[in-house]
């Protein structure tokens, strides 16, 4: 536990660095996710990093693809690739693109960034999981304003119709988007009780940002036998980032050099 | 140097002010398609989808049906890929009012990479009978554009970039609004150009004059339906045409030239655009050079198209 919790700091300073590094990208909602990932790489997951394609892996689907700097922070500190790509993200001829790229980033399970899509492909991975008679699961992390896709919903209804118990959608309830709070933009209501509605289990996870917290709804919703599981965690966009936490404005926007030394200072604990 | 999108920005405003079935629509991009103007100035017509780029589609026909006027906002690639089918059977079939403004085309988006950069915009909405396409080639040409697109009636498509482009005409120019503007006139060879290869292929012309060249530039700001006459007059008078566009070679301008001289008067042919590949990551400039989209490979494409 202790060491997930610097696992989580060092996954932070990586985001900032290398958005900083990069001139652009999407602090906001890689942080507020920083927990969830972190706790299904170091913990919950079955997967080795040198074999990225072993049989009956666990996978997971990055489906919010704009966070791509949580997932390549969680990827390179998990041993997938040498840190030192860090440094090229969003970079010409970099492996680290914009949004992640399942053919040049080892670990990284399908392509994303359109959103509402990885969790439609998490679909057919849990489903061919269930064909190759394998005990893997496939875990998802959408965006609350994913949500508003239809395609979203679509694939809902297909994880439940099939009954796939292997298939674990975290859901990143940070309450904002681009243009606003989720509320304004386009009320996605009650998520819980639209997921329940949609045949999921459902749990809540009233702090997402606290390991313990969700390394515990993940367990519990590991054992769930009967059908899909949704994990609504309500995170805070921009967390660990004083200026940054709950502001919309920092949903794309890369720190410039005095605001990224106060943030990696602040995640510091300094 | 200026950003179609904020002239964009601006020409809804002045719309909105003259007549109120303008209505706008975004999908939770509108600080950068820059509609944000528009709410401001008219909230109550301005309606934000959220991230639901089909359904805000679905909604424009309808407010259409209803005699509003919609102008639809997003990136040029979720504002046409992802919401393909409800603008073709939803919108082109029945032929209503709608205005699909989609900024952040081509390449030049940069960093995002290729799951945010549309190099098939044009050729998919050019597939589809009843829409209009128009690229202006700079920021005044995207307000007369979008001015006028407010007048016509039917489906039209306008294609924006995201970054600030170099001022091919100035504000207020009669020559605008013209489906084929010829910019410089020529005798040896004919560059037909859109969007932002609209300034690179008057730059290449400089250079080519001085090789003795004598290129012609056309700005075909819209490239459905085509100018035939302005441009097969042209091609007659060369005998060799280039097209230059931030878009993959298919389906595009380079295409409809092509469909267009291949029946009316074939002439030695060339294209300038993305050799059907993805894009990627990087500064715009990077990848405007990664993918030949520069004066200079308009340049020794002339040259090799007249074996000079
Ligand atoms: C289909 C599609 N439409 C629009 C976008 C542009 N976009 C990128 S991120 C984003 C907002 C996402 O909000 P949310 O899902 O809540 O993510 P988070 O708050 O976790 O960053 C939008 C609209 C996109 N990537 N894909
Ligand atoms: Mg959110």
């Amino acid at each position: 536990m202790e060491n997930l919790t610097s696992i989580a700091k060092t996954v932070r300073q990586d985001i900032v660095r290398m958005i900083a590094s990069a001139g652009s990208g999407h602090p906001g909602g890689s942080l507020s996710g920083v927990e969830i990932a972190v706790a299904l790489y170091f913990d919950i997951m079955n997967i080795d990093p040198k074999d990225v394609t072993k049989p009956d892996r666990d996978k997971f689907v990055l489906s919010k693809g704009h966070a791509a700097p949580l997932l390549y922070a969680v990827l390179g500190n998990r041993g997938y690739f040498d840190k030192a790509e860090f440094n090229n993200l969003r970079k010409f001829g970099a492996m680290l693109q914009g949004h992640p790229d399942m053919e040049l980033v080892p670990g990284v399970e399908i392509s994303t960034g359109s959103l509402g899509q990885g969790i439609s492909a998490a679909v057919g991975m849990a489903l061919a999981q269930k064909l190759d008679k394998s005990p893997a699961r496939t875990f998802v992390l959408v965006g609350d304003g994913e949500l508003e896709e239809g395609i979203v919903w679509e694939a809902l209804m297909s994880a439940a119709h099939h009954k796939l118990d292997n298939f674990i959608v975290f859901v990143d309830y940070n309450g904002l988007q681009i243009d606003g709070r989720t509320e304004d933009v386009m009320n996605v209501g009650n998520i819980g009780a639209k997921f329940a509605a949609f045949d999921f289990d459902v749990i809540e996870v009233e702090d997402g940002n606290d390991l313990a917290s969700v390394l515990a709804a993940a367990r519990k919703a590991c054992e769930n036998k009967d059908g899909p599981t949704a994990v609504v965690c309500k995170t805070i966009k921009g967390k660990g980032v004083s200026f940054m936490e709950d502001k919309a404005g920092w949903h794309g926007k890369a720190p410039k050099e005095a605001e990224t030394a106060q943030a990696l200072a602040e995640l510091e604990g300094r | 140097m200026a950003e179609m999108r904020t002239a964009y920005g601006q020409a809804l405003v002045e719309l909105g002010g003259e007549n109120e079935d303008i209505v706008v629509l975004d999908a939770d991009l509108s600080a950068s398609t820059k509609t944000s103007m528009f709410r401001e100035a008219f909230p109550h017509r301005h309606f934000n989808a959220g991230i639901a780029e089909s359904n805000m589609m679905g909604m424009a026909a309808g407010l259409a049906a209803s005699g509003k006027i919609p102008f639809a906002s997003t990136f040029a690639m979720f504002g046409t890929a992802r919401p393909y089918e409800v603008i073709r059977n939803l919108i082109c079939h029945p032929n209503l009012n709608v205005k699909i403004a989609c900024t952040h085309a081509g390449v030049t988006v940069g960093e995002d990479g290729a799951t945010h950069q549309a190099i098939e915009d044009i050729a998919i909405m050019r597939a589809l009978p009843n829409m209009r396409i128009y690229v202006p080639a700079d920021a005044a040409q995207t307000t007369a554009l979008v001015k006028k697109a407010a007048q016509e009636k039917g489906p039209t498509y306008i294609r924006m970039v995201r970054s600030a482009c170099k001022d091919v005409y100035e504000e207020g120019e009669p020559a605008l609004t013209k489906a084929a503007d010829v910019l410089k006139e020529g005798a040896h060879i004919s560059l037909f150009a859109c969007g932002i290869m609209v300034e690179k292929a008057l730059s290449a012309a400089d250079a080519l004059k001085e090789k003795g060249i004598e290129a012609e530039v056309i700005n075909v700001a819209q490239i459905k339906p085509l100018d035939e006459e302005v441009l097969i007059a042209s091609a007659k008078k060369t005998g060799a045409v280039i097209c230059c566009e931030e878009h993959s070679v298919i389906g595009g301008l380079s295409s409809a030239v092509a469909e267009l001289l291949a029946q009316k008067h074939p002439v030695k042919m060339a294209f300038v655009g993305i050799d059907d590949r993805f894009g990627q990551s990087g500064k715009p400039d990077e990848l405007l050079k990664e993918y030949q989209l520069t004066e200079i490979a308009i340049e020794s494409k002339a040259q090799s198209l007249l074996n000079k």
